[in-house]
């Protein structure tokens, strides 16, 4: 039985724009050479988007590639042919997705061949495997890397010490290379331009997220909310075309407010919001509309969720500015949800199921991933401790079609459902005479 | 009579419970999936009806003054003669599905003597099933299937044995025959087989001078109607059931409710199923606080001990015994099922003993289960094992020595009904759940489904 309304389902101004937006965008890294224009590869947590537009080159990230091979069905393929060449069934599949699409021709996810690396720019900001993941691809491309390193948050807080050690490697190291590599000086006002830019987008894009405070939620903070974030966690943060973006985002999503309407799902508008949920860990990318589904069937919405927060954490506050623009990049760095520890982890998910009024949360545990895994178990009680919620929790993989068993995964969520149902009605229930 | 049904459509065995409108157990019925869930949920429920009839018989037998001095032998007499009835009317029509079938084959002249052979063995099989069903025979198996085809067999064998080609033909006739009465429900019509029952049992000398009484009751709990107030389906079948989804709920919150309906005590329940295990928390009212479930992967789960089985050319049943026997152990490492076969085979030709690898088999698949539970947040007092893999004694004792181990002392809750949790959790839910319709399951679209099979 589906709580979802009917199978038309409208492309919004915002789904039309993005679409163009990535298209322009890998068009633009297919014709990089011809165009004299550098090209950097760099992870999304951490990314310096606004330096690398700064410096006239253009970012390339590879676990933006893996996730869109992995829906348009390719990374089992891919995987394949990284495990061929010797990367062992356990390593992170997005790295595998991403080695497999190289040696097969490095065709991006929209069919324009990707251009090689000028440079790997390592922002390390808490994923161990990022370090390994750029070793294997300078073997590959026999190309320079930078590495920026941002101290791991292990105290619960940044420091000054920590922020300005980011910055000291920013000046001393990370703009250098980049300067050397694109041969364009670096002009400390363009750069504050587009990251003044990035803090408007994003002041949109936390409006978005905050309007799942509302009953019904008007978005899908987790599902939908994956491709809101796809603009400011991929290329495009810092640029006009995101500003755009998310403006108009905004404003369709405050107009589904002032509607009373929920979330927009692949089979239509959400009719009833029987679940209010948090989700914690990355999203199944190979089965992620059956994954959906298995969600929307059961009028399941997520309010809140921490893995749209892994490109920037911008819950309590942060903007980028260009006030301060090395300053505000060290401290973007510093912020992202993979950079902070257990306790702050489980602080921010406690903060959302009571914040978002969640009936409960859902753990999507990761096999191949053990930065965002380690530690998930201790987290699902510690919450339910204390927030008294239900915690539900799943095993699937990223982008390893092999690792998804949907009979399994549906029957823990219906199960899970039911217990939040039961904990909330059950024991309400007078006639029990045990 | 108002009652509420709990179905469990297990992977192996489909089971079915009937409760009162006080929560009390009226009847429970059992029998195998088979690969038609439709069927095999009919019959479970069929089979639930009749037991409840039986409980109500014996408790208005025990309370009728002039019955009370015989009321155990009667009530075993009736209850031989009821399933003798029954079973003789699927051996009819058994019998006349092979006839049908031999019609045919017996237009190629070397088989024209089929069908009369088929007429002496089920002659012979009608003969036997009398004494089969008798109150002090031994046990025999709960499911027609396995009782039909035992015998059958046993008959062929002896007619055919050297004939391979005539023992091929009879035994492909069977198995056409079985499939097709397998698929039909023989458990309804229960006023027409307790009369049958009744007129058996009266003309019995010990029973001649209570016929009127006999006659009475019987009668009157064969005229008893129950109402079905609400049915609740649960188990891996349970998308299969012709019934809203209200009406449907996950096997880990019936485990819970039922585990907790047995042993209100209960904290944490164990399930070791045919294909998954199921580790659960469940709060003082028996709702499910934390669950963990094997994925990917059913190492571990019940159909491990049935290739370990197999493996050692044993039956399922005798591997608990064996690896009671053991007084050394024997490490098993792998958790997988068949690497677990792979390592028993080393060790056999290492000249471990059979007992000894057993014994570490049981070990190395509890030690699974102990991940499970320890994930889902530990083993609280009480503990409750409940699934066919509690009635395994070598497979409890290793629990028992594990949870000492990593828990120190619980009490450890095993139900012989331990099976029906599931069903009986379920039919808790159909008691309590005021939100879902009052439904009655639907036996004649179950019917017309089984008719255009």
């Amino acid at each position: 039985m589906s709580e979802v309304n009917d199978k038309s389902v409208e492309k919004e101004e915002s789904m039309l724009l993005q679409k163009q937006m990535i298209a322009d965008h890998f068009k633009a890294l297919s014709k990089a050479k011809e165009n004299n224009k550098k090209v950097v590869y760099t992870f999304v947590p951490g990314n310096l988007n606004e330096l690398i537009w700064a410096l006239d080159m253009l970012p390339v990230h590879p676990e933006i590639n893996a996730l869109q091979s992995a829906m348009r069905k390719k990374s089992g393929g891919y995987i394949l042919e990284a495990e061929k060449a010797g990367h062992s069934e356990d390593v992170c599949t997005y790295v595998k997705c991403d080695i497999g699409m190289m040696r097969r021709g490095n065709v991006g996810p929209t069919g324009d061949p990707l251009p090689e690396p000028d440079l790997l720019l390592l922002s390390y900001t808490g994923c161990f495997t990022f370090m390994k993941w750029f070793e294997l691809l300078k073997e590959e491309y026999n190309c320079p890397v930078v590495m920026l390193h941002v101290p791991y948050q292990a105290e619960g807080k940044v420091t000054p010490q920590m922020r300005d050690y980011v910055v000291k490697q920013l000046k001393e190291v990370v703009i250098p290379k980049m300067e050397e590599i694109s041969g364009n000086k670096l002009d400390l006002d363009r750069l504050g331009t587009f990251l003044e830019s990035s803090g408007r987008a994003e002041n949109d894009l936390v409006a978005v997220w905050e309007s799942a405070k509302n009953k019904p939620s008007p978005i899908d903070a987790y599902f939908g909310g994956v491709y809101y974030i796809g603009p400011i966690f991929s290329a495009f943060r810092g640029l006009p075309e995101a500003e755009i973006y998310y403006q108009t985002l905004r404003r369709e999503v405050e107009e589904r407010v002032r509607l009373g309407l929920g979330p927009v799902t692949p089979d239509g508008v959400m009719k009833q919001e029987k679940y209010r949920l948090v989700v914690e860990g990355p999203p199944n990318w190979t089965s992620f509309r059956e994954f959906w589904k298995m969600f929307y069937d059961e009028g399941a919405v997520v309010v809140g969720s921490t893995y749209t927060k892994v490109g920037g954490y911008y819950s309590e506050g942060f903007r980028h500015s260009g006030k301060y623009p090395l300053e505000s990049l060290a401290e973007y760095c510093l912020g992202c949800y993979t950079n902070h520890n257990l306790s702050d982890r489980v602080g921010i998910l406690e903060k959302y199921i009571k914040d978002y009024d969640a009936d409960g949360f859902v753990i999507n545990s990761i096999k191949s991933c053990n930065s965002f895994s380690a530690g998930q178990l201790m987290m699902l009680r510690e919450l339910e401790n204390r927030t008294g919620r239900a915690g539900g929790f799943i095993e699937s993989d990223l982008v390893d079609p092999r690792y998804f068993s949907a009979a399994n995964i549906k029957n823990r969520l219906e199960s899970y459902f039911q217990m939040v149902e039961a904990k909330r009605g059950g024991r309400r229930a007078p006639e029990s005479t045990l | 009579m108002d009652c509420y049904i709990g179905i469990d459509l297990g992977s192996t065995t489909t089971k079915a419970i009937y409760i009162d409108a006080d929560e009390k157990i009226l009847g429970r019925g059992i029998t195998n999936s088979r690969s038609n869930y439709d069927i095999a949920c009919q019959v479970a429920s069929e089979e639930a009806e009749i037991n409840s009839r039986f409980a109500l018989l014996k408790r208005w037998v025990q309370a009728d003054v002039t019955l009370k001095a015989v009321s155990e032998e009667l009530l075993a007499w009736l209850e031989a003669k009821y399933k003798l009835a029954q079973h003789l009317k699927q051996l009819t029509a058994l019998t006349e599905t092979c006839l049908a079938d031999a019609e045919e084959v017996k237009q190629a002249k070397e088989w024209s003597h089929v069908p009369k052979l088929l007429d002496q063995i089920f002659a012979q099989m009608r003969t036997e099933a009398v004494e089969i069903f008798l109150p002090n025979a031994k046990s025999r198996s709960d499911f027609f299937r396995d009782m039909a085809s035992s015998g059958f067999m046993a008959h062929v064998e002896a007619l055919a044995k050297n004939d391979s080609k005539l023992f091929d033909k009879l035994i492909a006739i069977y198995d056409r025959a079985i499939l097709k009465v397998e698929s039909r429900s023989y458990a309804s019509g229960f006023d027409e087989y307790i009369q049958w029952a009744c007129e058996e049992v009266v003309r019995l000398p010990q029973f001649k001078k209570y016929e009127a009484q006999v006659r009475e009751v019987t009668s009157r709990v064969s005229a008893l109607e129950f109402n079905p107030l609400n049915t609740i389906g649960t188990g891996y079948g349970r998308q299969r059931l012709p019934f809203p989804k209200e009406q449907i709920r996950s096997e880990i919150l019936c485990h819970g409710l039922g585990a907790h309906y047995m042993f209100p005590n209960t904290r944490t329940v164990l399930d070791i199923g045919g294909q998954d295990t199921k580790a659960i928390q469940v709060d003082a009212e028996g709702i499910v606080t934390n669950f963990q479930m094997n994925d990917r992967c059913a190492a571990g789960c019940g159909r491990y001990l049935g290739y370990i089985a197999d493996e050692m050319n044993m039956g399922v049943h005798e591997l608990g015994p064996m690896a009671m026997k053991s007084h050394k152990q024997v490490k098993i490492n792998s958790t997988c099922t068949v690497f677990a076969g792979t390592e028993l085979r080393e060790r056999l030709s290492l000249g471990e003993k059979r007992e000894d690898i057993l014994a570490g088999l049981h070990r190395a698949m509890i030690l699974r289960a102990m991940s499970l539970l320890a994930r889902s947040g530990g083993i609280d007092d009480e503990f409750t094992f409940t699934g066919g893999v509690a009635k395994n004694q070598a497979a409890v004792t290793a629990l028992k020595k594990l949870v000492e181990e990593n828990y120190g002392t619980r009490i450890l809750n095993i139900s012989p009904d331990s099976i029906y949790t599931g069903a009986l959790g379920a039919a808790l839910f159909a008691k309590r759940d005021r939100s879902g319709e009052m439904a009655k399951l639907d036996l004649s679209k179950l019917t017309k489904k089984v008719a255009s099979h």
